[in-house]
């Protein structure tokens, strides 16, 4: 026989923390009282009696991360990745809320697919997980997915992944249909001929090395073309995965008049270059390809100043077998969730960058793309990373909760740790 | 261009865009009143040229004409000698050998009925062309509105569907327009003409917000082949969100008024639970209507009813 207990509330204090909240601007010392998963209370306050406090010894907390750009191999290949072990790398990273990319297999391009994905997500305590769904089905860019019924059901947007949209005329419609239902877009910016399937950066070096190249124009004329089509449709667009000096230009113009895009990079296009690509080292083939030097120091200078928005893991899993061949037949990509912090913290700790601007390009803007909100509010959710900033660490990717180990940076010395993370007020990550 | 030219020798009726207020109400009134039974049309020959397949519009003009008493000629496209690849100035020539009194024409190219007005020696009636003007439409559309409500002044009336293709869209939009009514369009951003095109009309993009306090609501057929051309996604999604249903009209005035121009296209863009409502479709009645106002439109353009300007 059971009894019923009557529920409490469960509450904790979290104190002697450095609150920082790019949100609103806040930067203080002060303590967090968490109740039923909420933020009950924050700023300089005592904890009372009967309440279990943690010190979190002057370390900073903030908003959990948001990553825009994370793939899991499920459906399709879950040995790669599942939905639960990307939650949990993600929760060791200090992101709390992702969104899944939906060039699966099948690609999520009907309610039925985004269901599936959505009854998984909702399954995962250690992250909260939203869903992109595909602008084309199959992602093949011929045909329009059921955008509206997509949405209806949770679609937090649309984009065919990697795969930019070739077709402009039909980029062009889906834009105007979607104003129906208000969606947003996204597409990683390519001429997709001019691309022609270039393995790596295009030019001195692939030509050295006998492989194709993307010219780094390609990602221009992608982009050049993605704006004008955001002006003619009105279409809400997020550009993605900026990796070129001449991209980051054009977006900076275009932001200047008043076109309203957001855009995001990942760590690796403002920390490696196509030298990586040296030696064939297929952890290196990554889409876009590393650029240049001079491309690379442009992206950073972008997430410092702003003109990129956020700053993503673009995630993405490849075991052994998808690696472990010709450069030109490995797949791309590279994981990222467990080092987005760490490697983004590089800004903060050479780049000359504001601590709350970089936290902001992790939480807070990217959660204001999809249109959500990540800060530390009385009645937001307790979604938190607990960052030791001093911390000297090695990159091992041994040692990731992630079912992939394709990173450029294992080895590497890196500044910055997540120590801590919490979902709903509960703790899903704790360093060892 | 005017529309409407009686002072020439012959007066053609090539679309509502032009036609004043007058001159629309009283196509209407001698709609109302019924066609002339002395026959003003005897010993004349009505010729149906149509380019595009039809049964309805074609039918309509048919025994239209029979009521006046003209001798009537249908030439059909497939088995002609336009099928050879004549000319559509040279069959204007071929025609005109043959003295018609009125020639009917349907064709696929917007412009193309204004064309062939300036060349043949009738007067042209035009019964669709491509994607810009239906004008015998409009008028019974506008009848079949008038037998219900009185008026068209204040009324607000939706043109749902796929406005950018549609030709009956335009006419209606004119028509409606001229004789102060509020039109509305409701489809998707896909489906709808640029702003300027129908300056006065105000876009809805769904149709719960369209449709709100509607007193007629005037469904255009959605040309499924649309599809392959990507202006929507899947005829699923269509009629999930614009597909025309008792739960959707619930926002509607009392007493709504359906209008299809047929021919329908039942679980695409009306479901048949409205599409046979008696008491909010008029979809029977345009058909009944669709004679009386071409009756009407061949006596004016053959000179036996003269309307006011």
């Amino acid at each position: 026989m059971t009894v019923a207990v009557p529920k409490t509330a469960k509450r904790s204090a979290w104190t002697n923390a450095r609150l920082v909240c790019p949100a609103t601007g806040m930067d203080r010392p002060g303590a967090v009282i968490v109740e039923d998963g909420v933020i009950a209370d924050i700023g300089d306050i005592t904890p009372g009696e009967n309440i279990q406090t943690y010190d979190c010894n002057n370390l900073i907390l903030t908003p959990g991360f948001f990553d825009l750009r994370v793939r899991a191999g499920e459906p399709g290949e879950p040995e790669k990745e599942d939905i639960s072990s990307a939650a949990r790398a993600a929760a060791s990273g200090g992101i709390t809320s992702l969104a899944l990319m939906p060039d699966t297999s099948p690609v999520i391009d009907d309610a039925g697919g985004l269901a599936f994905v959505s009854n998984r997500a909702r399954q995962e305590r250690s992250a909260k997980i939203y869903a992109w769904a595909s602008i084309t089905r199959g992602a093949n860019g011929k045909e329009l997915s059921d955008i509206g019924l997509l949405d209806e059901v949770g679609a937090i947007g649309f984009t065919d992944g990697d795969s930019p949209v070739a077709d402009t005329r039909l980029l062009a419609r889906a834009m105007r249909y979607g104003r129906a239902f208000g969606v947003l877009f996204s597409g990683r910016p390519e001429d997709v001929s001019l691309a022609g399937g270039g393995v790596m950066n295009g030019g001195d070096l692939s030509g050295a090395m006998g492989l194709p190249g993307v010219p780094p124009m390609a990602e221009l004329i992608g982009l050049e073309r993605d704006l004008r089509l955001v002006e003619m449709t009105g279409a809400r667009f997020h550009v993605a995965q900026v990796s070129t000096a001449r991209a980051v230009e054009a977006l900076r113009l275009a932001k200047s008049r008043g076109l309203s895009v957001t855009a995001d990079t990942a760590p690796q296009y403002f920390l490696k270059t196509e030298r990586e690509v040296e030696g064939y080292r297929t952890f290196a083939r990554l889409t876009p390809p590393l650029r240049s030097e001079s491309d690379r120091a442009a992206v950073e200078a972008a997430v410092i100043d702003g003109t990129i928005d956020a700053v993503t893991s673009a995630h993405t899993p490849q075991d052994q077998e998808s690696k472990r061949v010709p450069f030109s037949e490995a797949r791309p990509g590279m994981v990222g969730l467990e080092t987005l912090f760490s490697l983004s913290w590089s800004l903060v700790a050479d780049g000359g960058m504001g601590m709350s601007a970089l936290l902001g390009c992790l939480g807070c803007r990217p959660a204001a793309i999809l249109g959500q909100v990540k800060s530390l509010e009385r009645g937001r959710a307790a979604d938190f990373a607990l960052l030791d900033v001093e911390s000297r660490w090695v990159i091992d990717s041994g040692e990731f909760r992630s079912r992939s180990r394709n990173t450029l940076f294992d080895g590497e010395e890196v500044t910055g740790r997540v120590v801590r993370t919490w979902v709903d007020g509960r703790v899903v990550y704790k360093i060892n | 261009m005017p529309t409407l030219t009686p002072a020439a020798r012959n007066s053609h009726l090539l679309g509502i865009n032009g036609l004043s207020a007058n001159t629309i109400n009283s196509i209407l009134d001698k709609a109302a009143r019924g066609p002339s039974a002395d026959k003003p049309l005897a010993q004349k020959v009505v010729v149906n040229l149509f380019f595009e397949n039809s049964t309805r519009t074609r039918t309509s003009f048919e025994i239209s004409a029979f009521k006046l008493g003209a001798d009537v000629v249908n030439i059909s496209t497939r088995d002609s000698s336009i099928a050879k690849g004549e000319t559509l100035l040279d069959t204007a020539l071929t025609l005109n050998a043959y003295k018609p009194a009125v020639l009917i024409v349907r064709h696929p190219n917007s412009g193309a009925v204004d064309l062939l007005a300036q060349k043949v020696n009738c007067s042209t009636i035009n019964a669709g062309d491509g994607q810009h003007e239906h004008p015998t439409q409009a008028l019974l559309d506008a009848l079949t509105i008038q037998q219900s409500f009185g008026t068209l002044r204040g009324l607000k009336v939706a043109l749902c569907g796929d406005v950018l293709h549609s030709r009956v869209a335009r006419s209606n939009y004119h028509l409606l327009d001229t004789m102060g009514a509020e039109v509305r369009l409701v489809g998707p951003d896909t489906l709808l003409p640029s702003a300027a095109a129908m300056p006065n009309a105000q876009r809805h993009l769904r149709l719960e917000d369209g449709l709100k306090n509607i007193d007629v609501v005037m469904m255009l057929r959605l040309q499924v082949e649309r599809m392959k051309g990507n202006y929507f996604p899947s005829v699923r999604e269509y009629y999930h969100f614009w597909g025309l249903t008792p739960d959707r009209l619930r926002v509607a005035s009392k007493g709504a008024l359906v209008l299809h121009p047929g021919p329908m296209n039942r679980g695409v863009e009306i479901g048949s639970e409205v599409a046979d409502d008696i008491k909010r479709s008029a979809i029977v009645r345009q058909l009944e209507n669709g004679i009386a106002v071409r009756c009407a439109c061949l006596e004016m353009v053959t000179g036996s009813f003269t309307p006011e300007q």
